[in-house]
């Protein structure tokens, strides 16, 4: 049998999924630069993205490749947010590192 | 009786008064402020001449009576309870309703003079028509709980003109003094009608009256208590012994409110309920004992006091009480409708000795002490002649109006056996005490020369003497209509004594004594105050202790002040305030403050600001979601429950 012929099953894609999202929640939490950690979050963000193609191809169900386009929309927007608001605070503390931009409490 | 009467008309004309000069009047010209304020208790005499009319004018009227407008909304339906909106006119609240709203409509006009030049002009006029709301309110009622409305409302708006000059210390607190002493005798008023609903399981005057009637076991006891509680709220109200304290101090407040509220109307509330309730006071000798005492002891005791104080109004004040007190003798033997005709007459007069008197003090510019007055006959004389006529009405000569309403109380107390010819004899020593103090201010006032020449009077505007006219003319002739017609007309309301029907040979040497005594107060006043002026002061200087006791009231305030006023203040202070409030509330509430600040200094510390330290939260949260959801804990407790009992068995 031909390896490439023959279908992945779907929990190959669903342990992708896991490890990217896992990799994005420890890159966030550890990583103390700022793009980084932006960069963490849209990491997590393609790997739920993974698992709604993976179980709507699955399922032979739309609504999850539809739901990715808006996970990838909203995923854009953010990014233009997030990178406006991250120049705006380098701007402002001449730092990225994300234990030093600490103000958050009152 | 043809048509209605339109009653629920006669309180709620002043009551719009109230709310238009109330809300608006601070921003309305004056002269409209004055019109709506005196148009509001013209409208209601207006009404209350109609309904007089419609029973004076048809002859099957009079017996139609009582007329009973009912709100038909009800008021409170609770279980077997049903109290009404109900509005009675009977012959009784037909004679109160002209004295409250046709010598309350005269002092309403006495006041666009007197208070011509005050502050707060528009305030005082809605307080004023307030009261008449409340008062015809109060006299209206058909049933205990409706006059209860009204009995704390015209304390409420007594309270209010006491204390008129706010800015004044003595009149705010003059006017606290109203209320509290009146809350004490609302609370016998109040467990009076506790008592009444769980007796007779009605409020309705005419309802207790049927019941009463059928069944004569009723006879002392319960009904006793019942109305010597009701009794207790009387004295309240009608300032007399133990708490006619709040009274004199009640001068505090502008004199046309001392007129209305505290001399003609109000204060005759107390005699009113009881002629009210009188089927219970019937059925309780001993309670009606009580009444004709007090009644008796306040008339003398207040007399005494009156003697020898030097304000005019305060003079006044302590006359007032001794006359409500012949209104309680009147009651007490059981001669209603002679207490009530009292009532009338005395509305008049004192109504008309105090504005007179404001009369006399507007002119002086806000003098009151009488020792600085003197010399006055001249230069007001339309307030002189006024208040001759009501001196004279007052100290009981014929054919003045108290010569006749007096007497009829002596004379319904005579006819009481012994006992009722102790009490006559103390309305007769009280009638010439009243005389003797009526005319020591009556010379004091106006005879003699001038002691204080630099004052110059001025005769007041026409405002304030058309009133005092018109009062004058009704002191004169307020009696003639006889207490024997008087007391046929109350009949129906106030049940009819053999005491006041029919005139006889002793009533004829009754009335001589009284006018033997009046006499004789009169001369020794001349002698006292006109012939001999120095020697009041020697008899005070023979008699110190006497004059020293008369002069500082029985220390009767002070006595009060240091057995209740004293104590409860310290109570309130210490316990209250320090004990119960800064300890055991204080603590409660720095105890939750303590606990919030100390679990908030715990929790805050969470709140780092380091947004990897969030995160990680939100992590670890969402990683127990998911434990939660995703691992079979029904499957696993059991099985590790039996994990552990098998590595501990083991």
């Amino acid at each position: 049998m031909n390896l490439l012929s023959q279908e992945v099953p779907i929990s190959w894609y669903l342990l992708l999924s896991a490890m990217l999202f896992s990799l994005g929640v420890v890159g966030f939490l550890i990583k103390r630069n700022l793009i980084t950690v932006f960069m963490s979050i849209e990491l997590m963000l393609n790997a739920v993205n993974l698992s709604f193609v993976t179980f709507a191809h699955e399922w032979h169900a739309v609504k999850g490749q539809i739901f990715v386009f808006f996970v990838m929309m909203v995923a854009a927007a953010e990014a233009a947010v997030g990178l406006a608001i991250i120049i705006a605070v380098f701007r402002a503390r001449a730092t990225l590192a994300v234990d030093r931009i600490d103000l958050m409490k009152l | 009786m043809n048509g209605t009467l339109n009653l629920w008309l006669i309180p709620l004309l002043p009551f719009a008064g109230f709310l238009l000069n109330g809300i608006l009047g601070s921003r309305l010209p004056k002269w409209l402020v004055t019109t709506i304020a005196l148009l509001a208790p013209l409208a209601a005499f207006g009404v209350v001449v109609n309904a007089a009319r419609s029973v004076f004018g048809v002859g099957a009227a009079i017996a139609s009576l009582p007329y009973i407008e009912t709100c038909p909304m009800g008021w409170i339906n609770a279980g077997t309870l049903h109290i009404d909106f109900s509005f009675v006119l009977d012959q009784l609240s037909l004679v109160m309703l002209l004295v409250v709203t046709g010598v309350g409509f005269l002092i309403h006009i006495y006041s666009v003079g007197y208070m011509a030049h005050e502050e707060g002009y528009a305030r005082y006029f809605s307080f004023l028509n307030l009261f008449l709301f409340f008062m015809t309110v109060l006299v209206l009622a058909g049933n205990a709980l409706l006059m209860f409305v009204g009995w704390e409302g015209v304390g409420l708006a007594s309270y209010l003109l006491i204390g008129f000059y706010f800015k004044k210390d003595s009149a705010a607190n003059a006017g606290k003094k109203a209320f509290i002493v009146n809350r004490i005798g609302d609370f016998g008023f109040l467990i009076g009608m506790f008592l009444l609903l769980a007796n007779f399981g009605t409020l309705t005057f005419s309802e207790i009256a049927t019941k009463l009637g059928q069944d004569p076991g009723w006879q002392g006891g319960m009904v006793t208590v019942i109305a010597l509680c009701l009794l207790l709220g009387a004295t309240g109200k009608s300032a007399q012994l133990p708490l006619y304290i709040w009274l004199p101090d009640a001068m505090e407040g502008p004199t046309p409110v001392s007129a209305l509220i505290h001399a003609a109307t109000m204060v005759t509330a107390g005699v009113y309920m009881i002629a009210r309730t009188h089927v219970l006071f019937d059925h309780s000798p001993f309670a009606l004992g009580v009444v004709a005492v007090v009644g008796a002891a306040t008339a003398l005791f207040a007399a005494t006091i009156g003697l020898v104080q030097n304000d005019i109004k305060r003079v006044l004040a302590y006359s007032t009480i001794s006359q409500l007190g012949y209104m309680f003798l009147g009651c007490g033997v059981a001669a209603y409708s002679a207490a009530i005709f009292h009532l009338m007459t005395h509305a008049f007069f004192k109504a008309l000795l105090f504005l007179a008197a404001g009369s006399v003090i507007h002119a002086i510019g806000g003098e009151q002490d009488l020792r600085k007055m003197g010399g006055l006959r001249k230069k007001l004389p339309v307030t002189f002649w006024t208040m001759t006529a009501a001196v004279f009405a007052i100290a009981g000569f014929p054919p003045l109006a108290a010569f006749f309403s007096k007497d009829a109380i002596l004379y319904a107390a005579y006819l009481q056996g012994t006992g009722g010819m102790a009490l006559w004899f103390v309305g007769l020593v009280t009638a010439l005490l009243t005389s003797l103090y009526m005319f020591r201010l009556w010379y004091l006032t106006f005879m003699g020369e001038a002691r204080s020449p630099e004052i110059h009077a001025h005769e007041s505007p026409w405002t304030m003497l058309g009133p005092l006219v018109i009062l004058a003319l009704l002191s004169v002739g307020g009696g003639w209509i006889g207490i024997e017609r008087f007391a046929a007309f109350l009949a129906p309301a106030t049940g009819l004594r053999t005491a006041e029907s029919g005139s006889s040979q002793l009533e004829l040497i009754l009335s001589g004594a009284a006018v033997a005594v009046a006499l004789l107060g009169w001369l020794i006043a001349d002698r006292l105050y006109r012939q001999k002026p120095a020697q009041p002061a020697e008899i005070a200087a023979a008699m110190p202790g006497a004059y020293r006791v008369l002069a500082n009231k029985y220390y009767v305030d002070e006595m009060y002040g240091a057995t209740v006023v004293k104590p409860v203040l310290g109570f309130s202070r210490y316990v209250l305030g320090w004990v119960v409030d800064v300890g055991l509330l204080g603590g409660i509430a720095w105890l939750l403050g303590g606990i919030a600040l100390f679990t908030g200094a715990i929790l805050q510390r969470w709140q780092s600001g380091n947004l990897r330290s969030y995160a990680a939260w939100l992590a670890a949260g969402a990683a127990a979601v998911l434990l939660f959801v995703v691992v079979p804990w029904n499957a696993v407790w059991p099985a590790s429950m039996e994990l552990i009992l098998k590595v501990a068995g083991r």
